[in-house]
């Protein structure tokens, strides 16, 4: 499996037509839930599919349509990148010398937190006794119970996002299209609360 | 064996690790910007992989509390990756809106042809 | 035009299903995988798929702008809504304990209520983000 994601990932540095790598990037999506699942990492493989292979691909392909389908072919061939690339990659495989087998069940890893979670035996109770939480699935119990103040960081973070996009996104683009040689004309402080004269041809009313 | 154990117990990491460089290469190198940004899914992807590999117990099965069951994976990097994929997916969505906007200001997505316009009119 | 008319059977087929498996996901993350996150995707992607098909204008009768964006606040007031309750029932900020007679009891009713908060906000902004992207005239550039 892995080795699938390594030729996908590498198609998708080669390719240059962005359709192809809008869906390759959904099949490298897909296959690392599928690698998830593998891991026991049922919770993750569930999100990722998905939101990887869902929602990214949608909106990916949302992007394509208001703008190209090609990338332009490079000028010029420029190495700093691979090397850059190679550097850290033989510096974070310097770094897993350190690390413990893979599935070791006594690395640190697995010790220090996650029993006393798995257990129930986290003190919860203002008294300071502990509190069975009592959910069977103990990766909600963490996400919403013990660890829930980061869940609302975390919800926090997506509304924001929404708000963002929809700022960006929510008033329709001036109908001309934008001359590259001019200077963008400063036409945004007029505030547009009227509707413009209707368009027989223009159903999108743009923000949501 | 030593050196034959380690190989068989780290090549998970490295394959990892490959696909991260893979990532950041696309991030770096590429000129356009929509591929910038599905570089960047990749590289974070891949650093899920590595996290949740390293969450993995031999033996264990998926951390749903059940009596019949004796060892379970680590649940903790669970609950980061799914707190981060999310994360990612809005970045994701905000960086694409960006793009569409940097589209209509300037008519092209190519990260040179943007550099040119920005430095013919200052 | 066949196609066009397969499509739009399978999919009045399949959209009430995938809101029913979204509502599951939703309400049995505690004993499966599954929880806020997940059920609020494919909540939105229900809605998405009947975008993509039935077209724009029906999609936005079946989700109005406003309900979105109450829906996007409403679910982080949720939570933080919670979390506030067990100051005010005599716990700490985020303390589920307090919130019934029994701190078990309290533990799974805070988690479900949190949850169906992070649902909430998650699937209105997939499909804001979505309709956004879609409803956004196309320049000839």
């Amino acid at each position: 499996m892995l080795a699938f994601l390594v030729v996908t990932a590498i198609a998708i540095v080669r390719l240059r037509n962005l359709f192809a790598v809008v869906m390759l990037s959904g099949a490298y999506s897909l296959i690392a839930a599928t690698i998830f699942v593998i891991l026991d990492a049922v919770d993750v493989a569930f999100t990722e599919a998905a939101v990887g292979a869902g929602i990214t691909t949608v909106l990916l392909l949302g992007t394509l349509v208001l703008t190209d389908r090609e990338e332009k072919a490079p000028k010029t061939r420029n190495y700093w990148p691979l090397g850059v690339v190679l550097l850290t990659g033989a510096a974070l495989v310097y770094a897993t010398l350190d690390m413990p087998n893979f599935a070791d069940p006594n690395a640190p890893a697995n010790r220090h937190v996650a029993p006393r979670y798995l257990a129930d035996t986290v003190p919860q109770h203002p008294s300071g006794a502990p509190v069975k939480v009592g959910v069977p699935n103990v990766v909600t119990s963490i996400l919403a119970s013990y660890r829930g103040y980061d869940t609302l960081g975390e919800v926090t973070v997506i509304f924001t996002a929404g708000i963002g996009v929809l700022l960006l996104l929510g008033t329709p683009a001036r109908k001309e299209a934008p001359d590259p040689t001019k200077r963008k004309a400063p036409a945004r402080k007029r505030p547009n609360r009227r509707k413009p004269e209707a368009k027989p041809g223009e159903t999108a009313e743009g923000s949501p | 064996m030593d050196v034959l154990d380690r190989v068989l117990g780290l090549y998970n990491y490295w394959i990892v690790i490959v696909l991260m460089m893979v990532g950041f290469y696309v991030v770096m190198a590429s000129r356009n910007l929509i591929k910038k940004i599905i570089g960047l899914s990749i590289f974070q992807t891949s650093v899920f992989l590595l996290y949740i590999s390293v969450g993995k117990v031999r033996g264990g099965s998926a951390p749903i509390l059940d009596k019949a069951i004796e060892t379970y994976s680590n649940p903790l990097p669970h609950v980061l990756i799914l707190t981060a994929i999310v994360v990612g997916v809005a970045t994701t969505a905000l960086g694409l809106a960006f793009v569409v906007r940097i589209k209509e200001a300037y008519g092209t997505t190519e990260e040179d042809e943007i550099h040119k316009q920005d430095e013919r009119s200052d | 035009m066949k196609h066009h008319f397969i499509l739009r059977v399978i999919a009045k087929f399949a959209i009430p299903f995938i809101l029913l498996y979204a509502l599951y996901v939703q309400f049995h993350g505690d004993f499966g995988p599954g929880g806020g996150f997940q059920a609020g995707v494919i909540f939105a992607a229900a809605f998405i798929l009947y975008a993509l098909i039935f077209g724009m204008e029906k999609a936005r009768h079946a989700a109005p702008s406003a309900a979105i964006r109450l829906g996007i606040a409403l679910g982080v007031l949720i939570y933080a809504g919670t979390g506030v309750a067990g100051i005010l029932l005599g716990g700490k900020f985020l303390d589920y304990s307090v919130l019934a007679h029994d701190p078990t009891h309290g533990q799974h009713l805070g988690i479900l209520i949190v949850e169906f908060g992070v649902g909430l906000t998650v699937a209105s902004v997939m499909i804001a983000v979505f309709f956004a992207f879609a409803s956004r005239p196309r320049s000839e550039g």
